[in-house]
């Protein structure tokens, strides 16, 4: 009797985040899969047109634009960002003087929320008065440039980083290596984690440094990598606020234009919320799909100590 | 302990009910939501109070909306929109079909509003399918505007503004100032100030879409104007363009490229002495009607107009006094006032002679001519208008940026647009005929 009142009172507590749950999350996207069957704008009740939205999907030009430019930019941003992250936990898991302060530093960035730092990196990265290219100049003209002007070779200068299309999607990359606060602090947790009594072996085996990383140190926080760079994948598949502040409708010439970006314009400019439900949808299971094959590669390269 | 709580809850509770200074018995309540900011929501906000004060039946409470455009759709699609929007005429045919705002052709009848009483350009931009949905607050249309100073620099008269586009090409030519690809100043470019791109085929006599099924982005004209901005891409670099264009200042303010003289012409509307007075006060500006091609005289005085408009949403809880206000602002007197006081020119045919007298602008007979002419043109009257103008914008940074030759970057659009449309009137037949 008691542990029945006791269940009960468990549910009651646990009611409001259920009844949040069921409202906020698990109504709209089981909504979304019937909208996206739909002809519907919001304003009119929804018509069902059967699969016409996703038949329309397949043959949409900019759908694969954008499928494609959000493809390329998380095969940059995930080795990149996680090398970084990695990186940058493994310096401050040594042991040096101010360690709290730099810890402190390095994942402050990624504290500061992103539509602020959208509008600060428009100006460090504006190709014509940019913090970035000022300093990038500067190393130019006191390295290479000297040399190209002696053999009448024009100078070279920083790029045009948001205004050309071959640079948008690394600058966004490179935007991306600012905010890898959390997933460093994670990776950090692992690495204290790495049991001392292996790396000391290691060490009366006469192991260098490199040998440790990559025998021991990166074997034993593998599940955390894969853990990071899944949740790194979904995160870089999802990229909106950012490219939709700095690029305008994925301007020039639709370059950074990325999934989210389309799918938010048929919803919210274009009012094809059926269309977009259909891209919300595939988007789900070809995330779904990716990190199915993660896990499916990284079976037998992951080490689970508890196994 | 009590009575403090009594009287906490007397005042918390109690403010709701206190009446407003202005309210009289029985006076309705209607919602107005305006785009404007600054200046602009100034003017308008005496227009509401002058409304407010002349009679005593029903009053305007006036709340600034930025992105009104999606913001009211919202509203009305959860059942709760403003009695009156100030919506962008290109809203209105997509706000039609969706049947987002209601028809005002019998309030016109009944009030004596006509199609005779505004300028057929800006009476287009309030019909649709041969119904009227929109009533006009202010209006605009563009023209080329230019620095005086810069042309003395380079040893031009500067009362001679250029007549066609070719010697317009060719006065940039001369006033551009370009190092190793960097450009220090530009006479004119397309992408600058970069908010008509979609409008660039109407100045070379092209069309967007056949009124009726066809999108018409193949139209020779439209070619002539893609190959027009293509010619700035190889004559100034794409690149280095939108990297010039990234290091001016913001348009309302003394960093803006015009201001700054980093831009010695471009296409501007109306609104534009305004920010020229304000600052720019150093420069000496001119406008003039935008050139048109050499080969194509007929073209000469095109200009792209558009207004702002009043709407009364589906679900408006009182139309009937919103229509009142709508009324009200139709006034000659009180559009010319709203006018003045945004210093732009009036929709309206008949002007009095008292709004040229004390009228600020001092191009505005400019404006209002071109307004009135033959080649007024205005956005595509089509329900996927946002789409075809973003499918347009892209297109044309490609074309600068010589992603393509024009006629391949715009039989994409053509395509891609054509097969939009289809499914869009595709469904709109089917709701009829299922009766959504």
């Amino acid at each position: 009797m008691m542990k029945r009142k006791e269940a009960m009172a468990g549910y009651l507590f646990a009611l409001p985040w259920l009844l949040g749950l069921l409202l906020f999350m698990l109504y709209p996207v089981g909504a979304a899969i019937y909208y996206s069957f739909c002809d519907f704008s919001m304003l009119k009740p929804p018509m069902r047109i059967g699969t016409d939205n996703y038949h329309d999907l397949m043959i949409d030009k900019v759908f694969w634009q954008s499928v494609g430019n959000t493809l390329i930019y998380a095969a940059l941003a995930i080795p990149t960002s996680t090398l970084t992250a990695l990186g940058m936990a493994m310096l401050l898991n040594t042991r040096v003087r101010f360690l709290p302060v730099f810890r402190t530093l390095f994942f402050l960035p990624s504290l500061i929320p992103q539509t602020s730092l959208a509008m600060l990196w428009l100006w460090i990265f504006n190709g014509e008065h940019g913090v970035l290219n000022v300093v990038v100049n500067a190393v130019l003209d006191h390295t290479i440039n000297p040399i190209m002007t002696l053999f009448h070779h024009a100078t070279i200068h920083g790029p045009n980083w948001l205004g050309d299309v071959s640079w948008t999607k690394p600058t966004m990359v490179v935007m991306g290596m600012w905010t890898v606060g959390n997933a460093m602090v994670i990776y950090l947790a692992s690495l204290q984690d790495v049991p001392a009594s292996l790396i000391e072996a290691a060490d009366l085996d006469g192991a260098g440094p490199w040998q440790k990383t990559k025998n021991v140190t990166l074997p034993m926080i593998s599940p955390i990598i894969l853990f990071n760079v899944i949740t790194g994948m979904i995160g870089a598949l999802q990229v909106f606020a950012v490219p939709y502040i700095i690029f305008p409708d994925g301007s020039p010439a639709r370059s950074g234009y990325f999934y989210t970006m389309y799918l938010f314009d048929n919803a919210f400019k274009f009012n094809k919320m059926g269309y977009a439900c259909a891209m919300a949808w595939l988007m789900f299971l070809g995330i779904l799909l990716l990190t199915g094959l993660s896990l499916w590669f990284s079976k037998k390269r992951v080490y689970y100590g508890g196994t | 302990m009590a009575i403090t709580g009594v009287a906490m809850a007397a005042c918390l509770f109690g403010l709701e009910t206190v009446p407003l200074k202005h309210d009289k018995p029985g006076r309705i309540h209607i919602k107005y939501w305006e785009k404007w900011s600054g200046f602009e929501f100034d003017a308008i906000k005496k227009i509401v109070d002058d409304f407010n004060a002349s009679q005593d039946k029903i009053f305007v409470d006036l709340l600034q909306t930025s992105e009104i455009e999606n913001k009211a759709m919202f509203a009305i699609s959860a059942g709760v929109p403003p009695d009156v929007a100030g919506l962008y005429s290109p809203n209105v045919p997509h706000y039609a079909d969706e049947r987002a705002i209601i028809p005002l052709d019998d309030f016109c009848r009944e009030s004596g509003i006509t199609q005779g009483d505004y300028i057929p350009a800006y009476w287009q931009l309030m019909t649709y399918k041969g119904k009227v949905f929109a009533l006009p607050t202010t209006p605009a249309s563009t023209a080329l505007h230019y620095n005086r100073g810069l042309f003395r620099e380079i040893g031009l008269d500067p009362n001679k503004p250029p007549e066609t586009m070719e010697e317009m090409d060719a006065i940039s030519d001369k006033m551009t100032v370009e190092k190793d690809g960097h450009i220090d100043r530009v006479g004119f470019t397309p992408s600058e100030p970069g908010w008509f791109n979609y409008a660039w085929g109407y100045y070379f006599g092209g069309r967007l879409w056949d009124g009726v099924s066809k999108i018409t982005a193949m139209d020779p004209g439209n070619i002539d104007a893609y190959r027009w901005i293509e010619s700035f891409g190889k004559r100034y670099g794409g690149s280095a363009l939108t990297s010039f264009k990234s290091g001016l200042g913001q348009f309302d303010s003394p960093n803006n490229g015009f201001m700054d003289s980093k831009v010695g012409m471009e296409i501007q509307g109306v609104w534009m002495y305004n920010f020229v007075h304000t600052y720019g006060p150093q420069i000496d500006a001119n406008a003039a009607p935008f050139p048109h091609p050499k080969d194509r005289p007929d073209l000469a005085n095109t200009t792209y107009v558009d207004a702002d408009v009043l709407c009364i949403p589906r679900g408006a809880a009182h139309p009937k006094e919103a229509w009142e206000f709508i009324r009200y602002v139709q006034r000659q007197e009180v559009m010319e006032k709203l006018c003045l006081l945004h210093k732009k020119n009036s929709p309206l045919t008949k002007i009095s002679d008292h709004f040229w007298q004390v009228h600020a602008n001092p191009w505005i007979h400019l404006f209002d001519s071109l307004a009135r002419g033959k080649n007024a043109k205005v956005p595509a009257r089509v329900g996927i208008w946002p789409e075809y103008q973003q499918e347009l914008s892209a297109s044309f940074d490609q074309a600068l940026l010589l992603q393509g030759t024009p006629e391949q970057i715009l039989q994409d659009v053509q395509d891609r647009m054509q097969a939009k449309l289809d499914g869009y009137s595709k469904r709109l037949k089917q709701r009829e005929a299922e009766g959504l």
